[in-house]
């Protein structure tokens, strides 16, 4: 599991991918901040994480896409499946890998927090709600993207499918209220990443949410393992 | 393991794959022993990789099992892995990455035991590309990117090496070369080495499976391959001199089962003799000649070649349609 972690931390810095990511990233996120924070004059770190989602999911999609479509286009799945490694290792590794390129990203942002204590004073609790959630959701994010590369062998069809389904799952809530079927309205609510992302950002620590994210992290990443295994039997 | 009579490191047993309805694998059984090199040999889809990404864990079986050193490949995936080292046919390499970085990689994911410098150094010495090692991977021409491939199979000195037709794509040279590294490896591990080039088997291999539409034709010694699929001991003998006498002399030779003569022409008069199984006529074929006054012009066995042995086993319906297709190539030019 490390040394996929290694290579594929390594890989997102060896290709383009990593700083295109970080840059992109820190663009907007400095962009949000300078006209969302400084402008208005409002220490609130929640407007630069809320606003700038559907960049977000374009740059989720990005970051997962290649992940392990790549292996099975260029048949170097072959090379870690006859080595002696599970399958959930080679999974949970890409996974921290991608998890750590977006961490690197994290750090840079701290940047932000740091001049609002500076020259205001922003609530901490909200600061740091607003952290915890931001990578419980983008933990989520990253799961879905690594499930839909482990379908496909083409990067493209990775990379769109990707983006539309957080697409989807950015959207969703908006249907969820016009829902009479009570049922259906839960599964959709279940699938509404954002809708508990709101706690955090109110500075509300609620151990359910985190269990929320970190069990869907879990399901996505089983049913990679799932897809992996399940092709060697076709 | 205590099962197997002989010394196998790889016995693979009553293996059946299907993909989707399609029968790649049909029942196939056969063992490896230690310190072989055995030649994997069948026409192009015979089931030659299904058979060896089963043994590597890559794919899994429909039904029966795969055991190397004694573990099965289901239940025990990890020990088996451990002592496989594996070229699957498109080399699983990574294009941006250096040869050393590579190495590393492929040494961190096996796990390796060993000193890391000293082993990948002696690694890349083996297959002769420690003087590319900073290179590019994909700035190597195809032949050091099979030899890169070979590599990564050598990383951690697995004791079963199984390679897909690894000289696929090379040109002579590196043909050779590749087959004197294979060759120098399998001095002291055993080698699984599919091909569909019969040169391949004859220069490289102690024995051979030959497949065909997924089922085991042949498996033995390349001798007895052969003889199993000719199996008659006969030779072709040209002698000089007086056609009468020399098949008089020839069907009274002691283990000769039958002779006829099969074309006269000028002075030289040709053979066939078929001898005793097990029995050695030609000892004494150049004496019983002299003492009559005849000459020996011409003598070769009729036992086929492995080229012969492999079409006449592997001909299905693949023949034909090949001979089609160059045909139409003809006429499109």
């Amino acid at each position: 599991m490390i040394a996929v972690f290694k290579k594929e931390l390594k890989n997102y810095f060896i290709s383009p991918i990593g700083y295109i990511f970080v840059a992109v990233f820190t663009f907007f996120a400095s962009m949000f901040f300078s006209g969302g924070i400084l402008a208005s004059r409002k220490a609130d770190i929640s407007l630069m994480f809320s606003d700038i989602n559907i960049i977000y999911l374009f740059l989720a999609a990005l970051l997962t896409m290649r992940l392990l479509s790549e292996e099975k286009n260029k048949k170097t799945d072959q090379l870690l499946l006859s080595s002696p490694v599970s399958i959930t290792g080679i999974v949970v590794g890409k996974y921290l890998a991608a998890m750590a390129v977006f961490g690197v990203t994290m750090l840079i942002s701290l940047v932000y927090p740091w001049i609002m204590f500076k020259y205001g004073e922003p609530a901490l609790s909200e600061v740091i709600g607003s952290y915890i959630g931001f990578i419980l959701l983008w933990g989520a994010f990253i799961s879905v993207g690594i499930f839909i590369s482990s379908l496909t062998e083409s990067q493209v069809i990775s990379g769109v499918f990707t983006f539309a389904s957080l697409l989807l799952i950015y959207f969703i809530s908006w249907f969820e209220v016009s829902i009479e079927n009570t049922l259906i309205r839960e599964i959709i609510g279940w699938l509404s990443l954002l809708g508990r992302y709101g706690e955090f950002q109110a500075g509300i620590l609620n151990i359910e949410n985190v269990i929320y994210y970190l069990s869907f992290i879990f399901v996505f990443l089983f049913l990679t393992v799932r897809v992996i295994d399940r092709r060697r039997y076709s | 393991m205590h099962m197997s009579e002989k010394n196998n490191v790889v016995e693979i047993k009553n293996l059946t794959k299907f993909y989707g309805n399609n029968k790649a694998l049909d029942n196939i059984s056969f063992g490896v022993e230690n310190g072989e090199i055995m030649g994997f040999l069948g026409p192009n889809g015979a089931g030659k990789s299904t058979t060896m990404n089963i043994i590597c864990g890559c794919v899994s079986p429909s039904s029966g099992n795969v055991t190397v050193g004694g573990f099965d490949i289901l239940e025990n995936p990890k020990e088996v892995k451990k002592r496989i080292g594996y070229l699957p046919e498109i080399p699983p390499l990574y294009l941006d990455m250096t040869v050393n970085e590579y190495l590393n990689f492929v040494y961190d994911l096996k796990k390796v035991p060993f000193d890391r410098e000293e082993h990948l150094q002696s690694v890349m010495e083996r297959v002769q590309i420690y003087d590319k090692k900073n290179r590019l991977i994909k700035n190597l021409s195809k032949g050091y990117k099979q030899r890169v491939g070979l590599a990564q199979a050598l990383v951690g000195d697995p004791e079963v090496l199984i390679l897909d037709e690894p000289t696929v794509g090379l040109d002579p040279r590196q043909i050779i070369e590749i087959r004197n590294v294979i060759k120098t490896l399998g001095k002291n591990r055993t080698v699984i080495l599919s091909t569909h080039i019969l040169q391949e088997i004859e220069a490289v291999c102690d024995s051979a499976t030959i497949i065909a539409n997924g089922k085991i034709v042949a498996n033995g010694t390349l001798d007895e391959i052969c003889k199993s699929a000719g199996g008659k001991d006969e030779f072709i003998i040209g002698i000089i001199g007086d056609s009468q006498t020399a098949y008089n002399v020839l069907s009274s030779m002691p283990n000769v089962r039958r002779c006829d003569i099969s074309k006269k022409e000028d002075n030289v008069t040709e053979f066939v003799v078929e001898q005793l199984s097990d029995a050695d006529i030609l000892a004494s074929l150049t004496s019983e000649m002299a003492k009559n006054n005849l000459a020996i012009a011409s003598l070769r066995s009729v036992n086929p070649t492995l080229e012969e042995v492999f079409i006449k086993l592997t001909n299905t319906d693949a023949l034909p349609l090949n001979g089609g297709e160059v045909e139409s190539d003809d006429s499109s030019i």
